[in-house]
């Protein structure tokens, strides 16, 4: 097993109600299985986690990116800066 | 090269002032503030939420991309976050090259790279109530690639 942190922002973080979590993954588990976790956790979340991209340690990685213990992972929801 | 995130309001004078250099004909900048509407309905104010290690990082990716893709002498962005009101700017981007055709361009070009990689979101306050607009999923951004075990 694998502690991941998982950061949430803007409307993903308003949504899941709080902008910091942690989550067990099994071993060789990947960055898109956060997704999958968090779409389980938050049903009505689903359909922004799939426009959101994966982001490791603060580098925007590929759902196939493995995860370590200890990593920082972020989903980051379409963006609206400017 | 100049790359800001922060919640104090944002000072053009600086920008221009890190991007002059005595061979540059032309500094383009790009004041983009907020404005008291938005489809029709009358906006209040402002909430802009970052991932800011990742939102600095991606700015100077940017500004970088910029750089190499375009002859100018230099490149300065700056985006605030926080609580944005009516009129204050919430990003500034300048470019000084010796002509003005290239920093114009590249000028337009950070502004759309900006708005289409940074992790930065806007939340719109209205008479009674709000909501976070909807964005545009992040494209083009360079991934990090596997660590190797």
């Amino acid at each position: 097993m694998a502690v991941v942190h998982v950061r949430l922002f803007a409307a993903l973080a308003e949504g899941a109600g709080t902008r910091a979590l942690t989550l067990e993954v099994p071993s060789g588990a990947r960055a898109g299985d956060v997704r999958r976790g968090l779409q389980e956790r938050f049903p009505r979340l689903e359909a922004l986690c799939d426009r959101s991209v994966l982001a490791v340690n603060a580098e925007y990685v590929d759902g196939d990116r493995l995860l370590q213990d200890g990593d920082e992972v972020a989903l980051i929801p379409p963006v609206s800066g400017g | 090269m100049y790359v800001q995130l922060t919640r104090d309001p944002l000072v053009a004078d600086t920008l221009v002032e890190a991007v002059r250099t005595d061979a540059s004909g032309a500094v383009v900048l790009f004041y983009g503030v907020v404005r008291n509407h938005n489809e029709g309905r009358a906006v209040l104010y402002l909430e802009y939420d970052a991932y800011p290690e990742l939102a600095e990082k991606q700015l100077r990716a940017v500004a970088e991309e910029i750089r190499a893709g375009y002859r100018i002498d230099d490149i300065a962005i700056a985006h605030r976050i926080g609580r944005v009101d009516i009129g204050e700017a919430s990003l500034l981007v300048a470019v000084a090259s010796a002509h003005r055709a290239e920093a114009f361009d590249a000028c337009h070009a950070a502004v759309d790279r900006i708005k289409q990689t940074a992790p930065i979101w806007k939340k719109e306050f209205w008479a009674g109530g709000g909501v976070w607009l909807d964005g545009t999923p992040v494209s083009g951004v360079e991934r990090a690639v596997e660590p190797s075990v």
